[in-house]
Protein backbone atom coordinates (compact mmCIF):
# COMPACT_ATOMS: atom_id res chain seq x y z
CA UNK A 1 0.00 0.00 0.00
CA UNK A 2 2.64 2.45 1.09
CA UNK A 3 4.78 1.67 -1.96
CA UNK A 4 1.97 2.57 -4.35
CA UNK A 5 1.43 5.90 -2.67
CA UNK A 6 5.09 6.92 -2.81
CA UNK A 7 5.43 5.85 -6.44
CA UNK A 8 2.53 8.15 -7.23
CA UNK A 9 3.69 11.14 -5.20
CA UNK A 10 6.95 11.72 -7.02
CA UNK A 11 5.37 11.91 -10.51
CA UNK A 12 2.65 14.13 -9.08
CA UNK A 13 5.25 16.60 -7.77
CA UNK A 14 7.22 16.44 -11.00
CA UNK A 15 4.06 17.19 -13.00
CA UNK A 16 3.16 20.07 -10.72
CA UNK A 17 6.58 21.70 -11.17
CA UNK A 18 6.56 21.12 -14.93
CA UNK A 19 3.04 22.48 -15.17
CA UNK A 20 4.09 25.65 -13.35
CA UNK A 21 7.05 26.08 -15.70
CA UNK A 22 4.75 25.71 -18.71
CA UNK A 23 2.29 28.28 -17.39
CA UNK A 24 4.93 30.79 -16.28
CA UNK A 25 5.53 32.38 -19.73
CA UNK A 26 1.81 33.15 -20.04
CA UNK A 27 1.69 34.59 -16.54
CA UNK A 28 4.65 36.86 -17.19
CA UNK A 29 3.30 37.96 -20.55
CA UNK A 30 0.02 38.95 -18.95
CA UNK A 31 1.48 40.59 -15.85
CA UNK A 32 4.11 42.52 -17.84
CA UNK A 33 1.40 43.84 -20.14
CA UNK A 34 -0.20 45.54 -17.11
CA UNK A 35 3.02 46.85 -15.53
CA UNK A 36 4.47 50.35 -15.55
CA UNK A 37 7.83 50.60 -17.39
CA UNK A 38 9.68 51.22 -14.11
CA UNK A 39 8.31 48.02 -12.63
CA UNK A 40 9.14 45.91 -15.69
CA UNK A 41 12.84 46.55 -15.11
CA UNK A 42 12.65 45.51 -11.45
CA UNK A 43 14.58 42.39 -10.63
CA UNK A 44 13.43 39.87 -9.55
CA UNK A 45 10.21 40.38 -11.54
CA UNK A 46 6.97 40.54 -9.55
CA UNK A 47 4.21 38.13 -10.43
CA UNK A 48 1.41 40.60 -9.81
CA UNK A 49 1.95 44.27 -10.76
CA UNK A 50 1.96 46.72 -7.87
CA UNK A 51 0.05 49.19 -10.00
CA UNK A 52 -2.20 47.99 -12.82
CA UNK A 53 -1.98 50.16 -15.92
CA UNK A 54 -3.67 49.99 -19.31
CA UNK A 55 -1.03 52.32 -20.73
CA UNK A 56 0.73 49.44 -22.59
CA UNK A 57 -2.47 48.48 -24.37
CA UNK A 58 -3.08 52.10 -25.38
CA UNK A 59 0.54 52.29 -26.62
CA UNK A 60 0.16 49.06 -28.60
CA UNK A 61 -3.01 50.34 -30.25
CA UNK A 62 -1.34 53.64 -31.08
CA UNK A 63 1.80 52.11 -32.59
CA UNK A 64 0.22 49.31 -34.60
CA UNK A 65 -3.09 49.76 -36.43
CA UNK A 66 -4.47 46.85 -34.49
CA UNK A 67 -8.01 46.87 -35.89
CA UNK A 68 -6.73 47.09 -39.45
CA UNK A 69 -4.34 44.16 -38.95
CA UNK A 70 -6.97 42.10 -37.16
CA UNK A 71 -9.40 42.75 -40.00
CA UNK A 72 -6.78 41.77 -42.62
CA UNK A 73 -5.87 38.62 -40.73
CA UNK A 74 -9.51 37.75 -40.24
CA UNK A 75 -10.32 38.23 -43.95
CA UNK A 76 -7.49 35.98 -45.08
CA UNK A 77 -8.28 33.40 -42.41
CA UNK A 78 -12.00 33.37 -43.18
CA UNK A 79 -11.32 32.90 -46.91
CA UNK A 80 -8.93 30.02 -46.18
CA UNK A 81 -11.39 28.24 -43.90
CA UNK A 82 -14.15 28.67 -46.49
CA UNK A 83 -11.91 27.42 -49.30
CA UNK A 84 -10.76 24.33 -47.42
CA UNK A 85 -14.29 23.54 -46.21
CA UNK A 86 -15.68 23.67 -49.75
CA UNK A 87 -12.83 21.89 -51.51
CA UNK A 88 -11.12 19.44 -49.13
CA UNK A 89 -14.23 17.29 -48.43
CA UNK A 90 -14.90 16.88 -52.18
CA UNK A 91 -11.42 15.52 -52.78
CA UNK A 92 -11.44 13.37 -49.67
CA UNK A 93 -14.80 11.96 -50.79
CA UNK A 94 -13.40 11.15 -54.21
CA UNK A 95 -10.41 9.43 -52.59
CA UNK A 96 -12.42 7.35 -50.16
CA UNK A 97 -16.04 6.64 -51.05
CA UNK A 98 -16.15 6.90 -54.84
CA UNK A 99 -15.14 3.66 -56.49
CA UNK A 100 -12.78 4.73 -59.26
CA UNK A 101 -9.30 3.67 -60.29
CA UNK A 102 -7.70 7.14 -60.36
CA UNK A 103 -7.61 7.44 -56.59
CA UNK A 104 -4.84 4.87 -56.43
CA UNK A 105 -2.64 7.41 -58.21
CA UNK A 106 -3.97 10.57 -56.62
CA UNK A 107 -3.90 9.55 -52.97
CA UNK A 108 -0.12 8.87 -52.93
CA UNK A 109 0.36 12.22 -54.67
CA UNK A 110 -1.64 13.91 -51.90
CA UNK A 111 0.78 12.39 -49.39
CA UNK A 112 3.76 13.56 -51.46
CA UNK A 113 2.20 17.03 -51.69
CA UNK A 114 1.94 17.15 -47.90
CA UNK A 115 5.65 16.52 -47.55
CA UNK A 116 7.03 18.95 -50.14
CA UNK A 117 8.81 21.72 -48.23
CA UNK A 118 7.40 25.16 -48.98
CA UNK A 119 10.88 26.40 -49.88
CA UNK A 120 10.88 24.17 -52.96
CA UNK A 121 7.87 25.89 -54.54
CA UNK A 122 8.26 29.32 -52.97
CA UNK A 123 10.45 31.10 -55.56
CA UNK A 124 8.66 30.05 -58.79
CA UNK A 125 5.28 30.64 -57.15
CA UNK A 126 6.38 34.10 -56.13
CA UNK A 127 7.53 34.75 -59.70
CA UNK A 128 4.17 33.60 -61.07
CA UNK A 129 2.17 35.81 -58.73
CA UNK A 130 4.60 38.65 -59.46
CA UNK A 131 4.02 38.34 -63.21
CA UNK A 132 0.28 38.22 -62.64
CA UNK A 133 0.58 41.45 -60.68
CA UNK A 134 -0.83 39.79 -57.56
CA UNK A 135 2.08 40.26 -55.15
CA UNK A 136 1.10 42.81 -52.53
CA UNK A 137 -2.50 41.58 -52.57
CA UNK A 138 -4.27 38.93 -50.48
CA UNK A 139 -4.80 36.65 -53.49
CA UNK A 140 -1.59 34.59 -53.18
CA UNK A 141 -2.59 33.89 -49.57
CA UNK A 142 -6.12 32.79 -50.47
CA UNK A 143 -6.05 31.01 -53.85
CA UNK A 144 -4.20 27.85 -52.62
CA UNK A 145 -6.96 27.03 -50.11
CA UNK A 146 -9.52 26.93 -52.92
CA UNK A 147 -7.38 24.36 -54.72
CA UNK A 148 -7.00 22.16 -51.65
CA UNK A 149 -3.43 23.22 -50.78
CA UNK A 150 -2.02 22.45 -48.20
CA UNK A 151 -3.39 18.95 -48.63
CA UNK A 152 -3.14 17.90 -44.99
CA UNK A 153 -6.87 18.47 -44.56
CA UNK A 154 -7.71 16.21 -47.50
CA UNK A 155 -5.70 13.50 -45.79
CA UNK A 156 -7.45 14.09 -42.45
CA UNK A 157 -10.92 13.96 -43.99
CA UNK A 158 -10.07 10.95 -46.12
CA UNK A 159 -9.06 9.02 -42.99
CA UNK A 160 -12.39 10.01 -41.46
CA UNK A 161 -14.46 9.12 -44.55
CA UNK A 162 -12.83 5.69 -44.78
CA UNK A 163 -14.74 4.71 -41.67
CA UNK A 164 -18.07 5.87 -43.12
CA UNK A 165 -20.72 3.08 -43.34
CA UNK A 166 -20.75 2.04 -47.00
CA UNK A 167 -24.20 0.46 -46.56
CA UNK A 168 -25.73 3.94 -46.15
CA UNK A 169 -24.31 5.04 -49.48
CA UNK A 170 -25.32 1.81 -51.14
CA UNK A 171 -28.90 2.17 -49.91
CA UNK A 172 -29.09 5.73 -51.24
CA UNK A 173 -27.76 4.60 -54.60
CA UNK A 174 -30.40 1.88 -54.83
CA UNK A 175 -32.97 4.61 -54.19
CA UNK A 176 -31.53 6.44 -57.19
CA UNK A 177 -29.77 9.32 -55.40
CA UNK A 178 -27.06 11.07 -57.41
CA UNK A 179 -23.45 11.22 -56.23
CA UNK A 180 -23.79 14.93 -55.44
CA UNK A 181 -26.93 14.30 -53.40
CA UNK A 182 -25.22 11.53 -51.48
CA UNK A 183 -22.22 13.74 -50.81
CA UNK A 184 -24.11 16.84 -49.66
CA UNK A 185 -27.18 15.11 -48.25
CA UNK A 186 -25.74 12.11 -46.43
CA UNK A 187 -21.96 12.15 -46.05
CA UNK A 188 -21.27 15.78 -45.12
CA UNK A 189 -24.00 16.12 -42.44
CA UNK A 190 -22.68 12.98 -40.74
CA UNK A 191 -19.09 14.19 -40.84
CA UNK A 192 -19.55 17.44 -38.94
CA UNK A 193 -16.91 16.65 -36.28
CA UNK A 194 -14.26 16.19 -38.97
CA UNK A 195 -15.35 19.40 -40.72
CA UNK A 196 -15.11 21.26 -37.41
CA UNK A 197 -11.58 19.91 -36.94
CA UNK A 198 -10.59 21.04 -40.45
CA UNK A 199 -11.99 24.53 -39.80
CA UNK A 200 -10.09 24.80 -36.53
CA UNK A 201 -6.77 23.67 -37.96
CA UNK A 202 -7.12 25.88 -41.03
CA UNK A 203 -8.01 28.83 -38.81
CA UNK A 204 -5.03 28.22 -36.56
CA UNK A 205 -2.60 27.70 -39.44
CA UNK A 206 -3.67 30.81 -41.37
CA UNK A 207 -4.15 33.07 -38.36
CA UNK A 208 -0.62 32.39 -37.16
CA UNK A 209 1.17 32.01 -40.52
CA UNK A 210 4.24 34.18 -40.93
CA UNK A 211 6.22 33.15 -44.02
CA UNK A 212 3.48 33.62 -46.62
CA UNK A 213 2.37 37.09 -45.49
CA UNK A 214 6.06 38.02 -45.20
CA UNK A 215 6.58 36.99 -48.83
CA UNK A 216 3.55 38.64 -50.35
CA UNK A 217 2.46 41.63 -48.25
CA UNK A 218 4.67 44.67 -48.65
CA UNK A 219 2.49 47.69 -47.85
CA UNK A 220 1.94 48.13 -44.13
CA UNK A 221 -1.82 48.70 -44.39
CA UNK A 222 -2.11 45.15 -45.77
CA UNK A 223 -0.17 43.54 -42.90
CA UNK A 224 -1.51 40.64 -40.89
CA UNK A 225 -1.06 40.49 -37.13
CA UNK A 226 2.01 38.24 -37.53
CA UNK A 227 3.79 40.73 -39.77
CA UNK A 228 2.56 43.69 -37.74
CA UNK A 229 3.91 42.27 -34.50
CA UNK A 230 7.22 41.40 -36.14
CA UNK A 231 7.50 44.96 -37.50
CA UNK A 232 6.68 46.28 -34.03
CA UNK A 233 9.38 44.24 -32.30
CA UNK A 234 11.86 45.22 -35.01
CA UNK A 235 11.29 48.93 -34.44
CA UNK A 236 10.76 49.22 -30.69
CA UNK A 237 12.22 46.15 -29.16
CA UNK A 238 12.77 47.40 -25.64
CA UNK A 239 9.22 48.56 -25.05
CA UNK A 240 8.38 45.36 -23.26
CA UNK A 241 5.02 46.49 -21.89
CA UNK A 242 3.39 47.36 -25.23
CA UNK A 243 5.09 44.34 -26.84
CA UNK A 244 3.60 41.95 -24.30
CA UNK A 245 0.22 43.67 -24.58
CA UNK A 246 0.28 43.24 -28.37
CA UNK A 247 1.48 39.63 -28.10
CA UNK A 248 -1.27 38.86 -25.63
CA UNK A 249 -3.99 40.38 -27.83
CA UNK A 250 -2.66 38.41 -30.81
CA UNK A 251 -2.63 35.16 -28.82
CA UNK A 252 -6.00 35.57 -27.10
CA UNK A 253 -8.25 34.51 -30.04
CA UNK A 254 -6.44 31.20 -30.55
CA UNK A 255 -6.46 30.48 -26.83
CA UNK A 256 -10.22 31.12 -26.74
CA UNK A 257 -10.66 28.94 -29.81
CA UNK A 258 -8.64 26.22 -28.15
CA UNK A 259 -10.70 26.18 -24.97
CA UNK A 260 -13.95 26.31 -26.96
CA UNK A 261 -12.96 23.32 -29.07
CA UNK A 262 -10.47 21.40 -26.98
CA UNK A 263 -11.97 18.00 -27.76
CA UNK A 264 -11.74 18.52 -31.54
CA UNK A 265 -8.13 19.65 -31.16
CA UNK A 266 -7.07 16.51 -29.37
CA UNK A 267 -9.12 14.27 -31.66
CA UNK A 268 -7.77 15.96 -34.76
CA UNK A 269 -4.19 15.49 -33.70
CA UNK A 270 -4.59 11.87 -32.77
CA UNK A 271 -6.57 11.25 -35.97
CA UNK A 272 -3.70 12.57 -38.06
CA UNK A 273 -1.04 10.89 -35.98
CA UNK A 274 -1.80 7.50 -34.61
CA UNK A 275 -4.52 6.01 -36.73
CA UNK A 276 -2.78 6.46 -40.05
CA UNK B 1 -21.53 -2.57 -65.61
CA UNK B 2 -19.01 -0.90 -67.86
CA UNK B 3 -21.24 2.16 -67.86
CA UNK B 4 -21.18 2.39 -64.06
CA UNK B 5 -17.41 2.16 -64.05
CA UNK B 6 -17.17 4.93 -66.59
CA UNK B 7 -19.58 7.12 -64.66
CA UNK B 8 -17.73 6.49 -61.41
CA UNK B 9 -14.47 7.43 -63.05
CA UNK B 10 -15.86 10.72 -64.30
CA UNK B 11 -17.48 11.58 -60.94
CA UNK B 12 -14.30 10.68 -59.09
CA UNK B 13 -12.24 12.81 -61.41
CA UNK B 14 -14.62 15.76 -61.15
CA UNK B 15 -14.62 15.64 -57.36
CA UNK B 16 -10.81 15.51 -57.30
CA UNK B 17 -10.35 18.10 -60.06
CA UNK B 18 -9.66 21.17 -57.88
CA UNK B 19 -6.82 19.42 -56.11
CA UNK B 20 -5.36 18.05 -59.35
CA UNK B 21 -5.29 21.59 -60.75
CA UNK B 22 -3.84 22.90 -57.49
CA UNK B 23 -1.18 20.21 -57.35
CA UNK B 24 -0.07 20.88 -60.92
CA UNK B 25 -0.13 24.69 -60.69
CA UNK B 26 0.99 25.24 -57.11
CA UNK B 27 3.33 22.30 -56.48
CA UNK B 28 4.39 20.29 -59.55
CA UNK B 29 5.07 23.15 -61.93
CA UNK B 30 6.87 25.32 -59.32
CA UNK B 31 8.95 22.30 -58.31
CA UNK B 32 10.02 21.73 -61.91
CA UNK B 33 10.76 25.45 -62.25
CA UNK B 34 12.96 25.36 -59.16
CA UNK B 35 15.00 22.63 -60.85
CA UNK B 36 15.35 24.76 -63.96
CA UNK B 37 16.14 27.97 -62.07
CA UNK B 38 18.81 26.14 -60.05
CA UNK B 39 20.89 25.88 -63.23
CA UNK B 40 20.57 29.59 -64.00
CA UNK B 41 21.65 32.95 -62.72
CA UNK B 42 18.83 35.45 -62.36
CA UNK B 43 17.13 38.04 -60.25
CA UNK B 44 13.51 39.03 -60.56
CA UNK B 45 14.11 41.76 -63.13
CA UNK B 46 16.38 39.95 -65.60
CA UNK B 47 15.51 36.70 -67.30
CA UNK B 48 17.46 33.56 -66.29
CA UNK B 49 20.88 32.83 -67.84
CA UNK B 50 21.89 29.16 -68.01
CA UNK B 51 25.10 28.54 -66.04
CA UNK B 52 25.09 24.75 -65.57
CA UNK B 53 26.06 23.46 -62.14
CA UNK B 54 27.72 26.69 -60.98
CA UNK B 55 25.08 27.42 -58.31
CA UNK B 56 25.69 24.03 -56.74
CA UNK B 57 29.48 24.20 -56.79
CA UNK B 58 29.37 27.78 -55.49
CA UNK B 59 27.28 26.66 -52.51
CA UNK B 60 29.97 24.18 -51.50
CA UNK B 61 32.41 27.03 -50.98
CA UNK B 62 29.80 29.38 -49.47
CA UNK B 63 30.73 29.72 -45.79
CA UNK B 64 27.24 30.92 -44.79
CA UNK B 65 25.63 27.97 -46.56
CA UNK B 66 27.85 25.51 -44.66
CA UNK B 67 26.98 27.23 -41.37
CA UNK B 68 23.28 27.11 -42.24
CA UNK B 69 23.54 23.37 -42.88
CA UNK B 70 25.40 22.84 -39.59
CA UNK B 71 22.87 24.85 -37.59
CA UNK B 72 19.99 22.97 -39.18
CA UNK B 73 21.69 19.64 -38.41
CA UNK B 74 22.00 20.83 -34.79
CA UNK B 75 18.21 21.21 -34.66
CA UNK B 76 17.67 17.80 -36.28
CA UNK B 77 20.23 15.86 -34.26
CA UNK B 78 20.07 17.58 -30.86
CA UNK B 79 16.91 19.65 -30.49
CA UNK B 80 14.55 17.13 -32.07
CA UNK B 81 15.63 13.94 -30.20
CA UNK B 82 15.78 15.88 -26.94
CA UNK B 83 12.28 17.25 -27.47
CA UNK B 84 10.79 13.89 -28.43
CA UNK B 85 12.45 12.19 -25.44
CA UNK B 86 11.14 14.84 -23.02
CA UNK B 87 7.67 14.58 -24.56
CA UNK B 88 7.78 10.81 -24.05
CA UNK B 89 8.84 11.31 -20.44
CA UNK B 90 5.96 13.67 -19.73
CA UNK B 91 3.42 11.46 -21.48
CA UNK B 92 4.63 8.49 -19.39
CA UNK B 93 4.13 10.58 -16.24
CA UNK B 94 0.63 11.54 -17.40
CA UNK B 95 -0.20 7.93 -18.19
CA UNK B 96 0.42 6.66 -14.65
CA UNK B 97 -2.74 5.19 -13.18
CA UNK B 98 -4.73 7.45 -10.87
CA UNK B 99 -2.60 10.52 -11.54
CA UNK B 100 -4.60 13.52 -10.38
CA UNK B 101 -5.59 16.21 -12.88
CA UNK B 102 -4.42 14.35 -16.00
CA UNK B 103 -6.68 16.29 -18.37
CA UNK B 104 -5.73 19.63 -16.78
CA UNK B 105 -2.03 18.87 -17.25
CA UNK B 106 -2.64 17.74 -20.82
CA UNK B 107 -4.28 21.11 -21.47
CA UNK B 108 -1.41 23.02 -19.82
CA UNK B 109 1.19 21.20 -21.90
CA UNK B 110 -0.79 21.63 -25.10
CA UNK B 111 -1.80 25.32 -24.93
CA UNK B 112 1.66 26.73 -25.86
CA UNK B 113 1.47 24.96 -29.24
CA UNK B 114 -1.44 27.16 -30.36
CA UNK B 115 0.38 30.43 -29.63
CA UNK B 116 1.22 32.19 -32.94
CA UNK B 117 4.93 31.57 -33.72
CA UNK B 118 5.64 35.31 -33.96
CA UNK B 119 4.02 36.01 -30.57
CA UNK B 120 5.85 33.02 -29.16
CA UNK B 121 9.19 34.31 -30.39
CA UNK B 122 8.53 37.81 -29.04
CA UNK B 123 7.48 36.32 -25.71
CA UNK B 124 10.67 34.24 -25.41
CA UNK B 125 12.75 37.17 -26.57
CA UNK B 126 11.41 38.85 -23.44
CA UNK B 127 11.62 35.86 -21.11
CA UNK B 128 15.26 35.16 -22.02
CA UNK B 129 16.34 38.78 -21.76
CA UNK B 130 19.08 38.92 -19.10
CA UNK B 131 17.82 42.22 -17.66
CA UNK B 132 14.07 41.68 -17.48
CA UNK B 133 13.38 37.99 -18.17
CA UNK B 134 12.30 35.55 -15.48
CA UNK B 135 14.52 32.64 -16.63
CA UNK B 136 17.67 34.36 -15.39
CA UNK B 137 15.81 35.54 -12.30
CA UNK B 138 15.13 31.88 -11.44
CA UNK B 139 18.70 30.83 -12.29
CA UNK B 140 20.02 33.66 -10.11
CA UNK B 141 17.72 32.62 -7.26
CA UNK B 142 19.12 29.08 -7.50
CA UNK B 143 22.66 30.45 -7.58
CA UNK B 144 23.25 29.20 -11.13
CA UNK B 145 25.09 31.06 -13.91
CA UNK B 146 22.92 33.49 -15.89
CA UNK B 147 23.85 33.37 -19.58
CA UNK B 148 23.15 36.06 -22.15
CA UNK B 149 20.79 33.68 -23.90
CA UNK B 150 20.11 35.39 -27.20
CA UNK B 151 23.28 37.43 -27.64
CA UNK B 152 25.88 34.80 -26.69
CA UNK B 153 26.43 32.53 -29.73
CA UNK B 154 26.97 29.57 -27.40
CA UNK B 155 23.46 29.99 -25.98
CA UNK B 156 21.32 31.00 -28.94
CA UNK B 157 20.54 27.45 -30.00
CA UNK B 158 19.99 26.23 -26.42
CA UNK B 159 17.46 29.10 -26.26
CA UNK B 160 15.72 27.58 -29.26
CA UNK B 161 15.74 24.21 -27.46
CA UNK B 162 13.87 25.84 -24.56
CA UNK B 163 11.30 27.19 -27.01
CA UNK B 164 11.01 23.77 -28.66
CA UNK B 165 10.43 22.14 -25.26
CA UNK B 166 7.75 24.66 -24.39
CA UNK B 167 5.89 23.84 -27.61
CA UNK B 168 6.15 20.03 -27.57
CA UNK B 169 2.48 19.59 -26.57
CA UNK B 170 1.54 18.11 -29.95
CA UNK B 171 3.97 15.28 -29.44
CA UNK B 172 2.82 14.70 -25.85
CA UNK B 173 -0.81 14.39 -26.99
CA UNK B 174 0.14 11.94 -29.75
CA UNK B 175 2.25 9.76 -27.42
CA UNK B 176 -0.41 9.85 -24.74
CA UNK B 177 -3.10 8.67 -27.17
CA UNK B 178 -0.78 5.89 -28.26
CA UNK B 179 0.02 4.86 -24.67
CA UNK B 180 -3.71 4.56 -23.95
CA UNK B 181 -3.95 1.84 -26.62
CA UNK B 182 -1.64 -0.52 -24.75
CA UNK B 183 -3.86 -3.28 -23.33
CA UNK B 184 -3.62 -3.20 -19.55
CA UNK B 185 -3.54 -7.01 -19.55
CA UNK B 186 -0.10 -6.94 -21.18
CA UNK B 187 1.23 -4.50 -18.60
CA UNK B 188 -0.27 -6.57 -15.77
CA UNK B 189 1.19 -9.79 -17.15
CA UNK B 190 4.65 -8.24 -17.39
CA UNK B 191 4.35 -6.86 -13.88
CA UNK B 192 3.35 -10.29 -12.54
CA UNK B 193 6.39 -11.74 -14.31
CA UNK B 194 8.45 -9.28 -12.25
CA UNK B 195 9.58 -7.00 -15.06
CA UNK B 196 11.19 -3.74 -13.88
CA UNK B 197 10.21 -0.31 -15.17
CA UNK B 198 13.06 -0.22 -17.70
CA UNK B 199 12.26 -3.68 -19.05
CA UNK B 200 8.60 -2.68 -19.37
CA UNK B 201 9.58 0.46 -21.25
CA UNK B 202 11.84 -1.43 -23.65
CA UNK B 203 9.78 -4.58 -24.18
CA UNK B 204 6.21 -3.32 -24.09
CA UNK B 205 5.81 0.46 -24.12
CA UNK B 206 8.30 1.43 -26.85
CA UNK B 207 7.18 -1.28 -29.32
CA UNK B 208 3.53 -0.32 -28.79
CA UNK B 209 4.05 3.36 -29.41
CA UNK B 210 6.65 2.92 -32.16
CA UNK B 211 4.18 3.94 -34.94
CA UNK B 212 3.59 7.22 -33.08
CA UNK B 213 7.35 7.72 -32.67
CA UNK B 214 7.88 7.20 -36.40
CA UNK B 215 5.13 9.70 -37.18
CA UNK B 216 6.55 12.39 -34.87
CA UNK B 217 10.05 11.78 -36.25
CA UNK B 218 8.88 12.32 -39.84
CA UNK B 219 6.77 15.40 -39.06
CA UNK B 220 9.48 17.01 -36.93
CA UNK B 221 12.23 16.29 -39.45
CA UNK B 222 10.21 18.15 -42.07
CA UNK B 223 9.53 20.94 -39.57
CA UNK B 224 13.18 21.46 -38.59
CA UNK B 225 14.37 21.34 -42.21
CA UNK B 226 12.09 24.34 -42.74
CA UNK B 227 12.80 26.01 -39.37
CA UNK B 228 12.20 29.68 -40.05
CA UNK B 229 9.85 31.90 -38.08
CA UNK B 230 11.43 31.68 -34.60
CA UNK B 231 14.94 32.30 -35.92
CA UNK B 232 13.78 35.11 -38.20
CA UNK B 233 11.74 36.98 -35.58
CA UNK B 234 14.34 36.65 -32.82
CA UNK B 235 17.11 37.86 -35.13
CA UNK B 236 15.04 40.75 -36.47
CA UNK B 237 14.21 41.80 -32.90
CA UNK B 238 17.82 42.67 -32.11
CA UNK B 239 18.90 44.44 -35.30
CA UNK B 240 18.25 44.95 -39.00
CA UNK B 241 17.64 41.47 -40.41
CA UNK B 242 18.25 42.66 -43.97
CA UNK B 243 21.76 43.75 -43.06
CA UNK B 244 24.06 40.98 -44.37
CA UNK B 245 26.27 41.25 -41.30
CA UNK B 246 23.36 40.76 -38.91
CA UNK B 247 20.83 38.43 -40.49
CA UNK B 248 22.38 35.24 -39.09
CA UNK B 249 22.30 36.46 -35.50
CA UNK B 250 25.34 36.39 -33.16
CA UNK B 251 28.27 34.76 -35.02
CA UNK B 252 25.69 33.42 -37.53
CA UNK B 253 24.45 31.04 -34.86
CA UNK B 254 20.83 31.68 -35.93
CA UNK B 255 21.54 31.24 -39.62
CA UNK B 256 19.38 28.24 -40.62
CA UNK B 257 18.76 26.59 -43.96
CA UNK B 258 15.36 28.17 -44.57
CA UNK B 259 16.35 31.62 -43.29
CA UNK B 260 19.46 31.66 -45.47
CA UNK B 261 17.44 30.49 -48.47
CA UNK B 262 14.91 33.27 -47.87
CA UNK B 263 17.68 35.83 -47.51
CA UNK B 264 19.44 34.63 -50.67
CA UNK B 265 16.23 34.79 -52.70
CA UNK B 266 14.40 37.84 -51.39
CA UNK B 267 17.10 40.09 -49.94
CA UNK B 268 20.14 39.44 -52.16
CA UNK B 269 17.91 38.44 -55.11
CA UNK B 270 20.18 35.54 -56.07
CA UNK B 271 17.22 33.47 -57.18
CA UNK B 272 19.28 30.83 -58.98
CA UNK B 273 21.40 30.10 -55.95
CA UNK B 274 18.32 29.98 -53.69
CA UNK B 275 16.66 27.57 -56.14
CA UNK B 276 19.68 25.27 -55.93
CA UNK B 277 19.29 25.35 -52.14
CA UNK B 278 15.61 24.48 -52.55
CA UNK B 279 16.44 21.50 -54.75
CA UNK B 280 19.03 20.25 -52.25
CA UNK B 281 16.44 20.66 -49.47
CA UNK B 282 13.92 18.61 -51.44
CA UNK B 283 16.41 15.76 -51.86
CA UNK B 284 17.64 15.97 -48.27
CA UNK B 285 14.08 15.81 -46.97
CA UNK B 286 13.19 13.00 -49.35
CA UNK B 287 16.22 10.94 -48.37
CA UNK B 288 15.66 11.48 -44.64
CA UNK B 289 12.00 10.48 -44.85
CA UNK B 290 12.91 7.48 -47.01
CA UNK B 291 15.56 6.33 -44.53
CA UNK B 292 13.13 6.74 -41.62
CA UNK B 293 10.48 4.65 -43.35
CA UNK B 294 13.00 2.02 -44.54
CA UNK B 295 14.64 1.51 -41.17
CA UNK B 296 11.23 1.66 -39.50
CA UNK B 297 10.58 -1.90 -40.69
CA UNK B 298 13.13 -2.98 -38.14
CA UNK B 299 11.83 -1.03 -35.18
CA UNK B 300 8.20 -0.10 -35.77
CA UNK B 301 5.66 -2.68 -34.63
CA UNK B 302 2.02 -2.39 -35.60
CA UNK B 303 -0.59 -3.56 -33.12
CA UNK B 304 2.15 -4.26 -30.58
CA UNK B 305 3.39 -7.30 -32.52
Amino acid sequence: MKKIRISNIIPQIALLLLGLLFIAPFVFMLSTSFKLPSEIFEMPPRLIPRVFTLENYAQAFMTIPFFRYTLNTFLITFANVAGQLIIAPMIAYSLSLIDWSGKKIIFPLVLVGMMIPQQVTMIPLYMTFFRLGLTGSFWPLIIPAFLGIPSLYIFLLRQFFMGFPKSLIHAAKVDGASEIRIFYGIVLPLCKPALVAVSIFTFLYTWTDFLNPLLYLSRSEMYTLSIGLQAFVRERYVEWGPLMAASFLFTLPVIILFFAAQRQFVEGITLSGVKS
Amino acid sequence: MNNTRKRNFITGLLFAAPWIIGFILLQLYPMASSFYYSFTRFNIMQSPVFIGLDNYTDLLSDRLFIIAVQNTLYMLLITMPLTLACALGISLLLNINKIKGMSIYRTIFYVPTVVPPVALSVLWFFILNPRVGFINAILGFLGLPQPNWLSDPAFTKPSLILIALWTMGNVIVIYLASLKEIPSTQMEAARVDGAGSLAMLRNIILPWISPAILYTLVVNTIFYLQYFTQAYVITSASGNINDPSHFGGPMNSLNFYATYLYHTAFVSFRMGSASAMAVILLFAGGIMTFVLFKTSRKWVHYGGE
